[in-house]
């Protein structure tokens, strides 16, 4: 549960469809989510949660529906402009810069907020260094944050699937982000390693105020850690409220439970 | 036991992030330069200059610019020589229509004209994916084969193509003995080199490889696909034209269209596999490879008293080129100068086995 | 207009001799989804074979070994080089064959000789005029095209028939989707390349005798390869038919520019104008003619 007050609607979906193909991936799905919170968005397995965060990082545009952030409404926005919004995520399957090391992978992260240009860029010494140390030093926060100094310059190729995940955690972090979107951080972990995880998406909760959206399949981390979820199943809204409401909701249990609907 | 880090830590993230954290590196650089600017020029004979070293700057200078776009930014051209072309034709345009230009200037005019031409052939290749590019720039250099032979504009009025240039004059100076031209290239070379690093090191370098490893992931955080690839193919597009203004006017000194063919862009992407896609000093070592196999494969066998003809070593050049480049996309994508890299982490235990 | 019909008919023709090495490439790409560079150097080792296998034995005999050839060439790729090579990405793919390609050349050329050699396939060289009652003067021509034009026919319903009906042709098509996955489910890969690369291979081969018979058998045919590029990607890279009409389009294309537009801009367009026609379609239409829309999934 969110120790920071919650504040008022920063992220609202409205009317949401998305096909592809012939495929229905979204029905007419809308939800609000309010600044500070923890949201939760669950559901079986092909119920749409990856294509909804899709959606609202702008990397599918929905045939009908709208998205409203921060106040302003949009209808199709390309990724790079919802992230100079001020939106950050991770993916199921990771999506770190394999060629690169973990301190450059989280280097790009602040790239939106570098300022110099190519060729300042190319004559380093001057602004460019030092703006390269200023973001290096917040930087290293989020590493201390994380704790993975001793590994800050392996390939992260080489890392092993947990602490992947976790850089790519760092990496979404260091965009400094208002909206943070979080595809099954848990997915594929031990117990310890999703105690550690959930400590740090509250962290950064609690900490940096950062409104966390969040998809994940583990029932326990979902009531302990959401102030409120959100329930889809063949791309419609089933559910949507706290965590109690939601678990004795029986259109929900059916849906997991997979009794024909 | 030499190259051991022990004792060197960094107590500022600004030595950390210098170009030669550790100190022997910076010794062996130190060396390096020494060599090149100090001992080279004392001892070197004349065939060494024109036929080796001078060569081997420029071709390293290309190289770079190719590695730039295929090796951090993951696009692939396939006419390098094109634009090499470009570049020396553009330079020869210059420096005979205004004369006064200073011929660094002109140079670098070049190395923009190129970038500008090279824009074009790129822009439309943007919305489309990796392997496409390899056409465009493709029938970039058929087109550029038949432009500068046909139109006589830019030949001044050549019939084939050919045009030859002045001795070289700069800043009063006549630069044209073999050392002097050394030189000349291995200053330009020197400061492409620098600012290749400082650019792989700070932000557009490391978009260009977001991009190169997922480039929708990339698009998420923030970085614009389409500049990053741009940029790329701007930046390498101007190393390649210097590379060819030099290759023209300091190396060749007459030429025509057939000195940058198809050939030509081939060898460039053998340099950047074999030396190293993703690597500064890879992309020396590959020029260093291809400039010497062939000058190899004429000596060794006459050592060991077997002729061969100059077919039989051309034929056999084409086969080593092939199955090394095979061996090193399967064994090492990272070419020699990961092979150089492992050689310095083994160095950092010699004599202990781990 | 018998003058432009001419030209027409002439292009039809060598487009045709395109779309035989394009053919080559499709399989390859539609089977192991790798784009095969050295397709133009395994033409021209095919070539160089036949031609100096049948200096010394009769031609049948000769076509036989120099197929031999060819399959020993597939089998020794696969084994060296593609088997290594499983899932890497498709540019990794793409420059390892571009190592083929100079192996290959300087190879064959090592081993069969890098002279100009003469293939003599019995057709006769002189055109024939045609409709001399409709046009003035007739219209040329050439019994060799209209031979290559009737092989290159025959291969195109063969090989679409194989891809669509035969289970291994299903099982290539997988292979081509995902090597991994192929795999996972059973398919031979190993086996699958010989197979593939083998009759990518003869297609060089029969490309390699009709190229060899009209031009003669020299290294400069290794450079249609060049050419047959664009021919694939306005085809599509995926497809049997395209191939052929993507050729054929090529093949008109160039001739009519050659003598309608080479005039006002100066000659030689022929060199390039393939490419030029080739990036229209990569702008407006990237699949090309006949090939499969491709969807990224996040």
């Amino acid at each position: 549960m969110s120790a920071r007050k919650i504040g008022e609607v920063i992220l609202k979906v409205e009317e949401i469809s998305l096909a592809f193909g012939g495929v229905q991936a979204l029905s007419n799905i809308s939800f609000d989510v309010r600044e500070h919170e923890v949201r939760a968005i669950i559901g079986p397995n092909g119920a749409g949660k990856s294509s909804m965060l899709n959606v609202i990082n702008g990397v599918y545009h929905p045939q009908k529906g709208s998205v409203t952030f921060k106040g302003e409404k949009r209808a199709q926005m390309d990724p790079h402009k919802v992230a100079s919004q001020g939106v950050a995520r991770t993916f199921q399957n990771i999506a770190l810069f394999k060629g690169m090391s973990v301190l450059d992978n989280l280097m790009t992260g602040r790239t939106l907020m570098m300022k110099s240009n190519l060729f300042q860029q190319a004559f380093y010494w001057g602004a460019v260094q030092r703006e390269e140390i200023k973001h290096r030093e917040r930087v290293e926060e989020i590493i201390d944050f994380l704790e993975i100094q001793s590994i800050r310059k392996t390939p992260v190729g080489r890392l092993p699937y947990g602490l992947q995940k976790r850089v790519e955690l760092g990496r979404a972090l260091a965009a400094e982000p208002t909206l943070l979107l979080l595809d099954e951080p848990m997915a594929g972990m031990n117990v310890e390693e999703k105690q550690d995880m959930c400590r740090f998406v509250l962290d950064v909760n609690e900490e940096f105020g950062t409104t966390i959206v969040l998809i994940e399949h583990d029932m326990g981390v979902v009531m302990d850690i959401s102030d409120r979820v959100v329930v889809l199943d063949y791309g419609k809204k089933i559910g949507d409220g706290s965590p109690d409401d939601v678990r004795n909701n029986q259109a929900v249990i059916d849906a997991y439970l997979g009794v024909a609907h | 036991m030499f190259y051991r880090e022990n004792g060197q830590y960094k107590t500022s993230y600004k030595a950390d992030q210098a170009l030669f954290p550790i100190v022997q590196d910076r010794i062996f650089i130190a060396l390096v330069m020494a060599i090149a600017f100090i001992v080279i020029p004392m001892f070197a004979s004349e065939y060494l200059f024109r036929a080796i070293l001078i060569p081997f700057l420029i071709l390293a200078l290309a190289a770079l610019g190719l590695n730039l776009l295929v090796g951090y930014c993951g696009q692939i051209s396939l006419g390098t020589g094109a634009f090499m072309m470009v570049g020396a034709y553009a330079a020869y345009n210059l420096a005979i229509r205004i004369p006064e230009l200073n011929l660094l200037v002109v140079f670098l005019l070049a190395g923009f004209i190129t970038t500008i031409v090279g824009m074009v052939f790129g822009i439309p290749s943007l919305r489309i994916k990796g392997l496409y590019l390899a056409v465009a720039t493709l029938a970039a250099q058929f087109f550029m084969d038949w432009l500068f032979s046909r139109v006589k504009w830019f030949t001044n009025e050549s019939s084939s193509g050919a045009v030859s240039v002045p001795e070289i004059q700069l800043f009063g100076f006549s630069w044209n003995s073999p050392v002097q031209k050394y030189f000349l290239v291995l200053g330009i070379v020197a400061v492409f080199a620098l600012i290749a690093r400082n650019l792989v090191r700070s932000n557009i370098g490391r978009s260009w490889m977001a991009t190169r490893d997922m480039d929708v992931a990339a698009e998420i955080i923030g970085i614009r696909p389409m500049y990053a690839k741009l940029s790329a193919f701007a930046v390498s597009s101007f190393f390649v034209g210097v590379a060819g203004a030099l290759w023209g006017f300091v190396h060749l000194g007459s030429w025509e269209p057939a000195a940058f063919d198809v050939n030509r862009s081939f060898t460039l992407i053998f340099m950047v596999i074999i030396g190293g896609l993703g690597s500064i000093l890879g992309s020396f070592l590959g020029a260093a490879f291809i400039i010497f196999l062939p000058i190899v494969l004429n000596q060794i066998p006459a050592l060991f008293g077997i002729p061969i003809s100059t077919a039989t070593a051309a034929h056999l050049e084409s086969m080593i080129f092939g199955a090394l480049i095979i061996f090193f996309l399967i064994v090492e994508p990272h070419g020699l100068a990961r092979l150089w890299a492992i050689a310095k982490e083994k160095l950092r235990l010699w004599p202990f086995p781990h | 207009m018998g003058s432009f019909i001419e030209v027409v008919l002439g292009g039809l023709m060598a487009g045709l001799l395109y779309s035989l090495v394009a053919l080559g490439f499709v399989l390859i790409f539609k089977a192991s989804g790798v784009f095969n560079f050295a397709q133009g150097a395994m033409v021209l080792l095919a070539a160089l074979a036949f031609a100096r296998f049948s200096e010394v034995m009769p031609m049948p005999l000769a076509f036989i070994l120099a197929a031999l050839v060819m399959v020993l060439v597939a089998f020794m790729i696969e084994k060296l080089v593609l088997r290594h090579l499983v899932n890497q990405e498709g540019i990794i793919l793409f420059l390892a064959t571009f190592g083929i390609t100079y192996f290959i050349e300087g190879a064959g050329q090592l081993i069969f000789g890098s002279d100009i050699y003469r293939i003599d396939l019995g057709l006769p060289k002189e055109p024939k005029i045609i409709l001399e009652s409709t046009f003035d003067g007739g219209i040329l021509i050439s019994i060799e095209d209209l031979v290559a034009a009737a092989v290159a026919g025959f291969l195109v319903l063969l090989l679409a028939l194989f891809f669509q009906k035969t289970s291994t042709g299903r099982a290539l098509r997988a292979v081509a989707d995902d090597h991994q996955a192929a795999q996972s489910i059973g398919i031979p890969l190993n086996r699958i390349w010989v197979i593939v690369w083998s009759v990518s291979g003869f297609v060089a081969l029969i490309a390699g005798m009709i190229w060899g018979s009209k031009l003669g058998v020299q290294f400069s045919l290794a450079l249609v390869a060049l050419k047959a590029i664009p021919v694939v990607i306005l085809g599509g890279f995926t497809s049997v038919p395209g191939a052929i009409l993507g050729g054929l389009i090529i093949g008109v294309g160039e001739k009519l520019a050659e003598v309608y537009l080479g005039p006002i801009i100066g000659g030689g367009i022929e060199n390039w104008f393939a490419y030029a026609l080739a990036l229209m379609f990569l702008l407006f239409r990237p699949e090309g003619l006949f090939g499969e829309r491709h969807i990224d999934r996040v």
